[in-house]
């Protein structure tokens, strides 16, 4: 195939999903492949619901391809890396993959918390190392990283997964100055509460949101060429206030 | 001296920047070896784009990942013959360079665009037209001869006759490197010009004006238009048409000097601009003051160059104006008995709530001989939008399709996201562009961010 180029209004044409089976990572493909012939490599472990995913985004008009992706199995990130771009150039990656796990074991459970820590926060620097490097060698390309508003302040119900969204935020934040000289554009989305098959079992909490109406907050922070986003947007006031928050304070609220 | 640098770049628009390494060069030979060096590089190599003076909109002078060739350094005049009005040229010097050393001799470019920042290279690359199309045709209908620089380093020198001549006039680049061409340059007896300018009530009272037959009898003739008022007062507009003065036509005061030429720059730019200055408010508020400012009707007026033809460049940088996140130029042609569809299009631009200052109409003359030459008899517009990420993607493909079933196409110089496809049939001729491409650049040696986006080659 050939090389791909992103244009003047934000539409690419070829898509990496790191997380290929991520609602949020999916729902900004099939956004995508409603503007323009769409070049999809969807990398994750192998299983039917990556499977139902590509069909899903072919049925759509989306060329797809899938890779085989384990986040924690870090030293084989590099090969995989290369092979996500041997097709071409991707003009937006997405770092979408994530556990949220039981966060009362994240803490009380010593492998739960290896575990959530080793796929968030090291998995996460791994491909943004690997990727910083492949977008600079093409020249070109949006990186997207999806944090959470939880990486802003973890509360006591989730401090286990917001800690390592916490160390994954900031490094993909300093990756967006480090990057810039090169004209690689890098976005850190955070959203709050989002209904996902991740999130399924929990109370949603308030200002809630779809994968859908995070995939839109993305595709125009993209476009808008905007470096930090939440979804929803009034989670950016939210978490600014909740930061500020004195701990005896923080630790009563009923969230 | 020659050096290489990494840069990000970008078009004139400001938007989807990428970062390649430029090669800032004089020489020819030099050019010629990065070329061979490229082509070297085997299967994975990115190509290799020339750059003028960046005033593409879009995409075409930048190659993500590989290299870039900035010609501007070479910019040597050769030789300007003041009786065949032949001019040997670099293909790195600006139309403003060219159009003041030849004004001395009584030569005048024959084909100038809306700004003179354009390098002659650029100039044939893009087959560029101006305000007398319809009369001159386009840039390449007076080149003699190019130099170019193909895939194996070597210089070919192409004349009109050769096909590969009309496969690099509008070619975008990517036939080779220009490095040299001859212009037939035309006689002046002055650099002013003798103009007649008419305020129309709307956009249908301009295209009456412009098919009364009347246009014919002017060399130059351009609108600015209105393309934010909605109503009765959709597209009206400042119909400025003309031909260039004798000296006798001149005021006595400029008699002594008809030739000489002065651009002055008020301001320029700062590139600390705010966002969003380019809105509704600003730009309606300017629409009005450049509409009012206008005569109903002028006959006769003596116009220098800059007044007549080039107003904007008494701002430099005026693109830093539309802020960092940048714009985008839509410049189509419809045939002229598609007045139904163009007046619909633009109909749309004024509702669709993006809005644009910057607007010019004109009717298009013959074709030229490019197969990806732009003009085509009709009626051309282009309009200014700055970017904003809700619904700009969705109307200009909208008007994309309008303009596409109407028998009309858009500019690769201009462009900046158009899809492939809608390209591809917007240029019935392209099939054979790319055949003859490919013979002198299989490997595809040349290329640029352009031409991936749109699969060009």
């Amino acid at each position: 195939m050939g090389q791909f180029v992103i244009d003047a209004v934000g539409n690419p044409q070829s898509l990496l999903l790191l997380g290929g089976t991520s609602d949020i990572a999916l729902a900004t493909a099939e956004r995508y492949a409603a503007h323009r012939p769409l070049r999809v490599v969807l990398a994750a472990r192998p299983s039917p619901r990556l499977d139902a995913a590509a069909e899903r985004l072919r049925a759509l008009g989306a060329t797809v391809s899938t890779l085989p992706f384990d986040a924690a199995d870090t030293a084989a990130h590099p090969e995989m890396i290369g092979k996500a771009f041997a097709d071409g150039d991707i003009d937006i990656t997405l770092v979408a993959f994530g556990l949220l796990g039981d966060q009362e074991k994240a803490w009380t459970d010593h492998a739960t918390a290896i575990e959530l820590a080793q796929v968030n926060y090291v998995g996460a620097v791994s491909v943004g190392v690997l990727l910083a490097a492949a977008l600079q060698r093409q020249g070109h390309g949006t990186l997207v990283a999806l944090s959470s508003a939880a990486a802003e302040r973890a509360r006591r119900s989730n401090f286990g997964y917001g800690a390592t969204k916490a160390g994954m935020d900031a490094f993909y934040t300093g990756l967006t100055e480090a990057l810039r000289p090169s004209g690689i554009k890098v976005a850190v989305i955070r959203p709050g509460f989002v209904r996902t098959k991740m999130t399924s079992g929990l109370k949603p909490a308030p200002l809630s949101v779809t994968p859908q109406q995070v995939a839109e907050v993305i595709v125009d922070a993209v476009a808008g060429g905007r470096e930090q986003a939440w979804a929803p947007a009034q989670m950016r006031f939210v978490m600014a206030a909740l930061r500020h928050l004195p701990r005896p304070i923080f630790r009563r609220l009923p969230v | 001296m020659s050096e290489i640098v990494t840069r990000t770049l970008t078009g004139w628009g400001r938007t989807a920047p990428s970062s390649a390494r430029v090669l800032i060069s004089p020489t020819v030979e030099v050019i010629q070896q990065a070329v061979r060096d490229t082509a070297g590089q085997g299967r994975n190599q990115r190509g290799v784009i020339a750059r003028g003076l960046g005033r593409s909109y879009g995409d075409p002078a930048q190659n993500a990942g590989g290299l870039v060739v900035d010609m501007t350094g070479l910019n040597r005049i050769h030789a300007i013959d003041a009786d065949s009005g032949l001019a040997m040229v670099d293909a790195g010097i600006s139309l403003d360079a060219l159009m003041r050393a030849a004004l001395p001799f009584g030569l005048w470019v024959p084909v100038l665009p809306g700004t003179r920042q354009v390098t002659v290279g650029g100039a044939i690359a893009a087959d560029i037209h101006g305000k007398n199309h319809h009369t001159a045709g386009t840039f390449g209908d007076h080149v003699r001869s190019i130099d170019l620089v193909t895939a194996d380093g070597s210089i070919t020198t192409l004349t009109p006759d050769d096909e590969l001549f009309w496969a690099t006039v509008a070619g975008m680049g990517l036939t080779g490197i220009i490095v040299r061409a001859t212009i037939a340059l035309t006689h002046v007896e002055s650099a002013y010009f003798v103009v007649d300018t008419d305020r129309t009530a709307n956009l249908g009272e301009l295209m009456a004006l412009l098919t009364d037959g009347s246009d014919e009898s002017y060399d130059y003739s351009a609108a600015w238009f209105d393309a934010i008022s909605t109503g009765p007062k959709l597209g009206r507009a400042v119909l400025t048409r003309g031909r260039l003065a004798r000296r006798d036509e001149l005021p006595p005061k400029l008699r002594r000097t008809p030739l000489a030429f002065d651009a002055p720059q008020l301001l320029t730019a700062p590139n600390i601009f705010p966002n969003g200055l380019a809105n509704r408010m600003i730009f309606g508020a300017l629409s009005e003051a450049w509409y009012r400012k206008a005569p109903r009707q002028r006959r006769g007026e003596v116009q220098n160059l800059t007044s007549f033809y080039h107003p904007l460049d008494m701002i430099g940088e005026w693109n830093r104006a539309y802020g960092t996140r940048g714009f985008l130029q839509y410049q189509f042609v419809v045939p002229l008995d598609a007045q139904h569809a163009f007046h619909h299009i633009v109909e749309q631009i004024a509702r669709s709530g993006h809005v644009s200052f910057l607007n010019v109409l004109k009717r298009f003359g013959a074709a030229g001989r490019a197969p990806l030459s732009f003009p085509q008899p009709g009626w051309t517009i282009t309009v200014d939008f700055p970017i904003r990420t809700r619904g700009l993607g969705a109307l200009c493909d909208r008007l994309d399709e309008q303009v596409l079933d109407a028998g009309g196409r858009l500019y690769l110089a201009k462009e900046s996201r158009t899809a492939a496809a809608t390209l591809a049939r917007m240029y019935p001729r392209i099939d054979e562009w790319r055949k003859l491409r490919a013979t002198v650049d299989p490997d595809g040696v040349f290329a640029s961010d352009l031409s991936r986006r749109l699969e060009l080659v």
